[in-house]
Parts: structure tokens; C-alpha cells; sequence
């Protein structure tokens, strides 16, 4: 194969970088939503999984 | 009620996940391999660039991706500037993050592709390179801007403006090599004049497509991530307000007690 150097650096700066920025982001999350009580996480919106995480029924 | 209360603590959803980044981040762990596999092992390599095409399965959708990010931030902010909703500004910040990032990676990849292929890192001259870097720079800002002390209000209008700015760099991006043809060492688009093998083709949509889950997977991510930093943001501040009206409140208990004994006396 021509050019592997290249093909190699590419390729891992490609996929590296948005791994390292997506770990970033949810290691960020993840202190955030310690901070955050649930009912102010808009993700968990519906009404029976609001309950079923106040009511600590996993 | 203690009970309760660790209960709530042993089932809070920590994170920024939801089922449906769950189903994303299944389609990345699959789909990744699959597309280093196809645009390495089973897509042919080209006459003139031979194995350098490689490169363009990752280069072309992260920059078709960046131009997305950039026009989801656009959008974001126009609606932002209409409705004033906290959820477009950070939807149009969220895409900016990401779209910086994928147009840093268009400019790494793209000049790592130009090397064995033009036999040149970066060249001046080309329209492309630079109206790309502009368009990054432009961002750059964008993200420096909302980072300028401000209230919230006047941060997000300054950003939308911005963000709205920057995008009508983008036609100008992808159209520069049909635009100034003389003037850019690029190619003008072969997805469309029908010469590519099929496999080579397929490869770029599968490219394509990945890259696509991973901009909706890590945009969904940036925007919760963004909404519990408000929300920390606004606690801190009710936090702050109320611990001044206490202090407002002893001081005023404590003048009223003086007064009072001054009265007596």
C-alpha cells in the first residue's frame, strides 16, 4: 500500500480526535448532571420515568 | 424520607445519555470498523492519487459535516434572534463546537491528502484552502465570543449574530472551485460526473453516514451538556441571591434591634 504513513496519520487524527473530544464531553456531562437535580435534565422528560427515578425504582 | 432521598441518588441518571444515544453510539461502535475496513481492505485504489483516496472517505464527510454543524448554528441562531429560546442558542452553540472541530479536521486531513497527492502541506493560493480557513477562524470567534463576560441574554444575541455571520461563508467555501477555477489546486465534484467505481462510491457514503451519526450523537451530547451548565449557571445564582437577601435580612434585623434599643434608652 503507497503512502501508508499518510493513510496511518490521517486516519488516526480522524477518528482520535472526535474520540477525545466526545470522552471530554461526557466526562463533562456526567459532573454536570451530579450538579443538576433530574427534574431539570430535559432528557428525561417523560412523566413515568420522572416518577420512576424520584420514586427510586430504578 | 433519607431512604428516599438515596434512592433517588442510587438511580439518578448521571449522565447525558438517553435510549436514543445509546441506539447512536451502538451504530458508531459497528459502523466505525465497517468503514475502516471498506476504505481500506475492499475499495479499490485510484489511477492518479492510488492509495491517497483513502484519505477523502474520512476528509470529504467531515467537511460536508462541518458545513452542516456551521448551517445548524446559522439556524439555531435565527430562530434564537426570533423566539428567544434558550433551547436554539444552545442548539446553535453545541453545532459550533462541533462544526469547529470538523472543519480543523477537513484543514488536518485535507493537508495530510495534499502532501503525497500535490506534493505540497498547504498552498496560499488556493481558494479553497483559504476561504476553509477563514470559515474556521470565523468560528473560532464565534466560540471566543460567548466566552466574553455578558449576561446571558446579550451573550447569546452577540452569538447569534455572529453565527449567522459566518455562515454565508459556507456557499462561497463550496462553490469557490467552480467560482475561480484557475485559482484552486481541487478538483470539481466527482460525486457527480458518474466516473467512480461503485465500491469507491460506497465507501464515501458509508463514510458519509458515519460521520453523520457521530455529528448527531455528539450534538445531542454538547446540547444537554450545554443545558445542565445553564441550569448549574442559574442555581449558582439563585444560590448567590439568596445568600445575599440573608445578609440583607440580619443586616436589617440587626439595625431594627439597634433602633429599637436606642428607643428604650
Amino acid at each position: 500500500m503507497s503512502h501508508l504513513g499518510y493513510l496511518i496519520a490521517g486516519w488516526a487524527i480522524g477518528i482520535g480526535v472526535p474520540t477525545l473530544y466526545a470522552i471530554y464531553i461526557l466526562s463533562r456531562g456526567r459532573k454536570l448532571a451530579d450538579k443538576v437535580p433530574p427534574e431539570r435534565q430535559r432528557w428525561i422528560s417523560s412523566t413515568e420515568e420522572q416518577s420512576r427515578i424520584t420514586d427510586g425504582q430504578g | 424520607m433519607k431512604i428516599k432521598f438515596m434512592a433517588i441518588k442510587e438511580t439518578q441518571n448521571n449522565t447525558t445519555s438517553s435510549r436514543i444515544t445509546r441506539f447512536l453510539g451502538s451504530c458508531l461502535v459497528l459502523g466505525v470498523p465497517a468503514l475502516i475496513l471498506f476504505a481500506f481492505v475492499f475499495s479499490p485504489k485510484d489511477d492518479t492519487m492510488e492509495d491517497a483516496v483513502r484519505l477523502l472517505y474520512i476528509h470529504v464527510p467531515v467537511a460536508i459535516f462541518s458545513y452542516i454543524a456551521f448551517g445548524i448554528t446559522a439556524i439555531g441562531s435565527i430562530f434564537y434572534l426570533w423566539k428567544r429560546s434558550r433551547w436554539w442558542d444552545t442548539t446553535a452553540h453545541a453545532s459550533a463546537e462541533i462544526g469547529v472541530m470538523f472543519c480543523a479536521l477537513t484543514l488536518i486531513t485535507g493537508s495530510i491528502w495534499g502532501r503525497p497527492t500535490w506534493n505540497t502541506w498547504w498552498e496560499w493560493g488556493d481558494v479553497r484552502l483559504v476561504t476553509t480557513l477563514v470559515m474556521f477562524l470565523m468560528f473560532i470567534g464565534y466560540l471566543a465570543l460567548r466566552q466574553v463576560p455578558a449576561s446571558p441574554e446579550v451573550r447569546a444575541k452577540r452569538a447569534a449574530i455572529v453565527g449567522i455571520i459566518g455562515t454565508i461563508n459556507i456557499p462561497i467555501v463550496n462553490r469557490s472551485v467552480e467560482w475561480w477555477e484557475n485559482s484552486t489546486l481541487h478538483q470539481q465534484s466527482s460525486l457527480t460526473d458518474g466516473n467512480l467505481e461503485d465500491l469507491t462510491l460506497f465507501t464515501w457514503f458509508l463514510g458519509t453516514l458515519i460521520i453523520g451519526i457521530a455529528y448527531l450523537w455528539l450534538l445531542i451530547h454538547r446540547f444537554r451538556v450545554g443545558w445542565l451548565a445553564t441550569e448549574y449557571e442559574a442555581q449558582g445564582y439563585g444560590v448567590a441571591i439568596e445568600e445575599r437577601q440573608a445578609e440583607a435580612r440580619a443586616h436589617n434585623t440587626e439595625t431594627s434591634g439597634h433602633l429599637e434599643e436606642g428607643e428604650v434608652e
